[in-house]
């Protein structure tokens, strides 16, 4: 009981770092019909530029408090990451938006070799480490053994969760969530009704940006090391995610990103840990055999 | 004769070929400021071509479309805005416009020039208050400072939005469907969704209203509402109206203008009561030999 609560509570937090990636994916697919295969690497990006400013801040600047450290990491390394967000769209997107439907798709590949080949000709190929935060452990009674919760991983589920809320606030009851929603159903009457959709297609990479930022943030709180190759595969992962959850839709991102942290969890402590992905992919192409659209997809109904 | 002493919109020897196809030839007519104009014409005639260049889904192939957004230009303001490479004035009194050198959201959002299509184009997943809402996007989001603004609530903000609110189900009242607030667009009936499609464009504030075919698929209690909601909709807010609409008691009871074409070429312009006694109009329409329509006075080129 207590292994499965302990299980349980690992998987949340990887599926909470999933989920908040997998929103990134959702969010431009669900808008410009385009999987932003970059997104992955600026999630490693991000948990470069998060490591970067938290040792300058802690070493060269001497900023004592966790705390403050930490806000400060948060805040300007979603600034950061936002601005490569824009300038990847910008570049690498925007140009190609009149073109053929695979063109964008190319160009994503292309920008996604381009930054994991970028942070390794820079930050060089080794793994960067960072010391171990927030270790400290709340110890929990259940039934007759007892279950640890790490700091850490209190503040990653408490922070996706807060997130989350945000995000759930802009897309519902703010002027750009519905210009969002509008583009989203159809792009031609959304500019005809005033919505600049230009700039509300640069908003969204901004904002899935800024996510996969603090999920890289996190990731670097919870493993503490990061490659410049760690784009791919929580990359993909989410994507999968997203994918399973049925893409476009924000709810179905975090509900497969927890499903996908979830199977890998359990998989790895009840059966093997090198079969983890193997099963995580096996139980999308299950889900997708039986709801082509996801868990919470819309399908595709054409009204004649 | 509106079209003649106030015109809103002037369209002057407008053609557009596609490849070899002369879809529109030479065609000029006006539409007069508050008029309610009904573009008019058989199958295939360009109605909806004509629609297309005046709202910058086409580029006409040549011609002008100039529109102004008051009374009193001087004489010879839109010569002088043709001569130059403008798109519109800038600061002038009335403001000026070229709509064929301007891309489609320019001339809705700067030349206001709303419309709705044959085809339905609501947000069907959003709620019929949201429709409304995103079509008040650009005002709120000036308010709003690209949205910054609103998440902290700021009080111009929230000024701002109220007002869209208001405005918006003041708009639901008049298409009667304040009481479908809440639910998806796409649930309405199909009737109710036109009808919502017209007050998504009256919020983007337009001082021309382009309807595509508005009382297709109406039935006639349908069509006598809608023929109602539109003379209501001009009475209130003075919005100009150009319709194409095939439903001949819509168009004669409604129009003060009527425009015919076919094959691309006007062959009729005046009142309704002027256009259905013409008879190159009723043999457009009902088919007669060439040498009936030359012995009733002019053939058809």
């Amino acid at each position: 009981m207590d292994y499965f609560v302990q299980q349980l509570i690992n998987g949340l937090t990887l599926g909470s770092i999933y989920g908040l990636i997998a929103i990134g994916y959702t969010m431009v697919y669900g808008i410009i019909g385009m999987v932003n295969f970059a997104h992955g690497d600026v999630f490693m990006l991000a948990a470069f530029i998060a490591l970067i400013l938290f040792l300058m801040l802690t070493q060269l600047l001497g900023v004592g408090s966790l705390g403050l450290a930490l806000i400060v990491v948060l805040v300007l390394g979603m600034a950061l990451t936002s601005l490569w967000g824009w300038v990847i769209e910008r570049l690498a997107y925007r140009p190609l938006r009149g073109s053929f439907r695979l063109a964008p798709l190319i160009s994503a590949i292309g920008m996604s070799i381009f930054l994991s080949n970028f942070v390794q000709v820079v930050q060089g190929p080794r793994n960067k480490t960072m010391e171990p935060l927030l270790s400290n452990v709340l110890v929990l009674p259940i039934g007759n053994g007892s279950v640890t919760l790490a700091e850490k991983q209190l503040l990653i589920m408490a922070v996706t969760a807060a997130l989350l809320a945000g995000l759930w606030y802009v897309v519902k009851h703010t002027s750009l969530g519905r210009a969002q929603r509008a583009c989203e159903q159809d792009r031609k009457m959304a500019a005809l009704v005033g919505v600049n959709v230009d700039r509300t297609i640069s908003l969204t990479f901004i904002m899935g940006a800024a996510l996969a930022s603090v999920a890289g943030l996190l990731w670097m709180t919870y493993y503490g090391v990061v490659s410049f190759n760690d784009g791919f595969v929580p990359g993909v992962k989410a994507f999968t995610a997203a994918v399973l959850g049925g893409i476009g839709s924000l709810p179905g991102a975090v509900l497969g990103g927890l499903l996908i942290g979830l199977i890998e969890t359990f998989w790895s402590a009840y059966f093997t840990i090198d079969y983890k992905d193997v099963a995580a992919f096996s139980i999308l192409a299950i889900v997708l055999i039986f709801l082509p659209s996801g868990l919470l997809g819309r399908p595709d109904v054409e009204k004649v | 004769m509106r079209w003649i002493s106030d015109p809103l919109l002037t369209v002057d020897h407008l053609s557009m070929r596609f490849g070899g196809l002369v879809a529109i030839n030479d065609l000029s007519f006006s539409v007069g400021r508050g008029d309610i104009t009904a573009l008019i014409g058989p199958n295939g005639a360009g109605k909806t071509t004509v629609f297309n260049c005046i709202t910058g889904f086409y580029k006409p192939t040549s011609g002008r479309l100039a529109l102004t957004h008051g009374t009193g230009a001087p004489a010879g303001a839109i010569d002088a805005l043709t001569r130059s490479d403008l798109r519109r004035t800038r600061g002038a009194n009335p403001e000026l416009f070229l709509l064929e050198r301007m891309p489609d959201h320019e001339i809705s959002a700067q030349a206001r020039v709303a419309r709705t299509f044959q085809n339905i184009r609501l947000f069907p997943g959003m709620t019929v208050l949201e429709n409304l809402i995103v079509a008040q996007h650009k005002t709120l989001m000036r308010a709003s400072g690209l949205s910054l603004a609103g998440l902290f609530g700021l009080a111009s903000y929230r000024a701002a939005e109220r007002k869209a609110f208001e405005l918006a189900r003041a708009w639901l009242n008049v298409v009667g469907l304040a009481d479908r607030a809440d639910d998806p667009a796409g649930d309405l009936p199909y009737g109710a969704q036109r009808r919502l499609e017209i007050a998504r464009a009256m919020c983007t504030n337009p001082v021309l209203l382009c309807l595509d075919e508005p009382a297709a698929g109406l039935n006639n209690r349908e069509s006598a509402e809608l023929t109602r909601l539109l003379r209501g909709i001009r009475s209130q807010t003075g919005v100009s109206i150009l319709l194409i609409e095939h439903d001949m008691s819509v168009v004669m009871d409604i129009s003060d203008h009527v425009v015919v074409i076919e094959y691309g070429v006007k062959i009729a312009d005046g009142t309704a009561n002027d256009v259905k006694n013409d008879p190159k109009v009723i043999a457009a329409y009902l088919g007669v030999d060439d040498e009936e329509v030359a012995a009733a006075g002019g053939g058809v080129p």
